[in-house]
């Protein structure tokens, strides 16, 4: 037998709602978590990540024993707890002889394991560790910019991979209007060879040009690191056609009155019901109408014009 | 030119140059990082160039530019949501092109002569404001007329709610249940129907406090007795020892029980002895098997002859027919 469950409180529906599927998604939360051995680095790193994503993130400090992302049955409990916390990234770092530093970034789609990427992280230097004014301090939740440079973003296909994880990583939300006093701060993000990206985090500075344009001068502020691509595990086709559909697909609905033309652009049609002049019912109090009103305009002509005689007399 | 030279993703903010390429790594950590970000400025302000250049409006809070759709190209989160399957009664409706019309939600009540809601609290004709309700011909004698028309709505109720889970289990079926429904199994699968807890009944409550208070080594004689609490049903041994050694009168009783226990057994094993049923039935199958042997025996000289003679004969009696 099966029985209807309702949210009982308002409160639950929204938090319910909130999780459903929707045409304009909002943004991806991050599950921030590590195995049962880490490292100094490691643990820094995962903290300075979810610096970087606190406004849409969440951080477990337990270990975790049962999470081997690229094995079989080694991803259970992750979606499980994707599932539990509604996050659809996650930063995994676990630190083993074989693979110390070992950083796997990943995405889920439906709460299932869409694609992976192994990293190991190398040169790290936090965020404590740079000098600059605390002014440029970026805020939580800007939107950042994105640089990529190199020809391996291109090529390589684990680049490639990587580059697509950082920036659904790190991008935020998706928005229409963007407040250009707002923009503050970039990933630099270098291929120094096949395997190895430079990733850095600056502020920016806006600087006077003489022009409306700003110049733009970039302020380390930290973290950053090397990454070293080890394993990767791409979606297979049928998930990412299924992942990929987007709004634009779905035929927009259409508006009444409302046509497009080349030359004179967006044109709206208003339709304006008959006025019906003749069959309005006149109320009687109109101002006009009024018998004493009426009656004071007269006396006032009449004194005017016995004022006017008088004149005349007195002339 | 810049833009050429960079592509620019502006729905994300992203510039990538793909045709850099160091030469040579620096060496010293320092220099790396400096030779990155100057590329990085640059990347960056091929950026700023093109989103300073689309229309701002002016805001207090600073001009606000409206992004373009971002052009690389990223997974959802979920799966796009999946149109509702229709339900039975739209199937049905649809096949007879049955139209909904809108309604107004106020509907003028004639009982009252005012304007009452259709549905809920205080509406037209509502069942509960008849106080009389006149007899039928076909009304059965000593029933409430009443009570049968709230048990009908009950009814009614009862039987939408069960369209509607019908319904709803369609949609999960096709994986568009709406957002806020979820549905609970309340019995396992397999096992089949697994009972909701069931209320303990009072007089069971009573039974297991009982059999607590009596499980101390006084057997709760000393034990304060809660209010409304009885006493317990079964007080005194259950077991009775009769003397053994002969004695006045009490001599002959334990005597008595053991000889009761072995006529009881002597009886049942009595009976295994000659079971007059067992035998009956014996007696028949054995006299079953020899009739059946001699039978055989006759049959096997003339049957042989006579089967196919029958055989003929009805063949031809249908021809002649």
């Amino acid at each position: 037998m099966l029985k209807i469950k309702t949210p009982k409180s308002q409160r639950a529906k929204r938090a319910v709602e909130k999780r459903a599927p929707k045409l304009v998604e909002n943004g991806k939360k991050t599950l921030i978590l590590h195995g049962t051995k880490t490292s100094d680095v490691l643990n820094s790193v995962l903290t300075q990540i979810y610096h970087l994503k606190r406004d849409n993130a969440v951080k477990y400090t337990k270990k975790n024993d049962k999470i081997r992302p690229f094995e079989s049955g080694g991803e259970t409990s992750l979606e499980f707890f994707s599932l539990k916390s509604d996050c659809s990234l996650f930063v995994f770092g676990s630190h083993s002889k074989k693979r110390p530093n070992n950083l796997v970034l990943g995405r889920m789609f439906d709460h299932h394991i869409y694609d992976l990427v192994e990293v190991g992280v190398n040169n790290f230097k936090p965020m404590e560790s740079f000098d600059y004014d605390k002014k440029l301090t970026p805020l939580i939740g800007s939107k950042p910019f994105f640089a990529f440079i190199g020809e391996g973003f291109e090529n390589v296909e684990e680049l490639k991979h990587l580059k697509e994880v950082l920036l659904d990583l790190f991008r935020g939300e998706v928005v229409e209007n963007l407040n250009l006093a707002g923009i503050d701060h970039v990933f630099v993000c270098t291929a120094l060879s096949s395997t190895t990206v430079f990733f850095s985090h600056c502020a920016l500075r806006l600087k006077r040009s003489g022009t409306a344009i700003p110049r733009m001068e970039l302020v380390e502020v930290g973290p950053s690191m090397d990454l070293v691509v080890r394993r990767h595990r791409l979606p297979n086709d049928s998930l990412k056609k299924e992942a990929m559909k987007t709004t634009s697909d779905q035929h927009k609905k259409k508006i009444k009155n409302v046509s497009s033309d080349v030359l004179q652009g967006k044109i709206g049609k208003i339709y304006i019901p008959d006025q019906k002049v003749g069959g309005i019912a006149l109320s009687n109090d109109i101002k006009g109408l009024k018998r004493e009103r009426r009656e004071a305009k007269k006396m006032k002509n009449g004194g005017e014009n016995e004022a006017k005689k008088r004149k005349t007399e007195s002339e | 030119m810049e833009a050429e030279k960079y592509q620019i993703d502006l729905g994300n903010l992203m510039a990538s140059d793909p045709t850099h390429h160091f030469d040579s790594i620096p060496s010293s950590r320092e220099e790396l990082t400096k030779a990155c970000l100057e590329r990085g400025t640059e990347l960056v302000q091929a950026i700023a160039n093109s989103l300073f250049a689309l229309p701002s409006t002016d805001d207090p809070d600073g001009p606000i530019v409206r992004l373009p759709q971002p052009t690389t190209k990223l997974p959802r989160e979920k799966h796009l949501p999946k149109p509702k399957p229709p339900t039975k009664w739209e199937l049905f409706a649809k096949m007879k092109g049955i139209k909904q019309h809108k309604k107004d939600k106020r509907v003028f009540d004639e009982q009252t002569g005012t304007w009452k809601r259709r549905h809920g609290y205080d509406r037209v004709n509502d069942d509960k404001d008849i106080p009389i309700i006149e007899a039928k011909l076909s009304d059965e004698p000593g029933e409430d007329p009443f009570s049968k028309r709230k048990a009908e709505k009950k009814q009614r109720v009862e039987k939408q709610e069960k369209n509607r889970l019908q319904n709803l289990k369609q949609a999960a079926k096709a994986g568009a249940l709406p957002s806020h429904v979820q549905l609970a199994a309340t019995a396992l699968p397999i096992t089949g129907h697994k009972e909701a807890p069931k209320k303990a009944s009072k007089e069971e409550l009573e039974n297991v406090a009982g059999m607590a208070a009596t499980a101390t080594a006084s057997g709760g004689k000393f034990d304060k007795k809660l209010p409304g609490e009885k006493p317990p049903k079964h007080t005194g041994k259950y077991r009775k020892f009769l003397p053994v050694v002969e004695g006045k009168g009490m001599s002959s009783q334990e005597k008595q029980q053991t000889a009761k226990i072995l006529d009881q057994l002597m009886s049942k094993s009595s009976h295994d002895i000659l079971d007059v049923n067992k035998a009956v039935t014996m007696f028949n199958v054995k006299k079953e098997k020899q009739r059946r042997k001699d039978k055989e025996r006759d049959s096997s000289s003339t049957a042989s002859k006579m089967k196919p003679k029958n055989k003929s004969f009805k063949k031809t009696s249908k021809k002649k027919h």
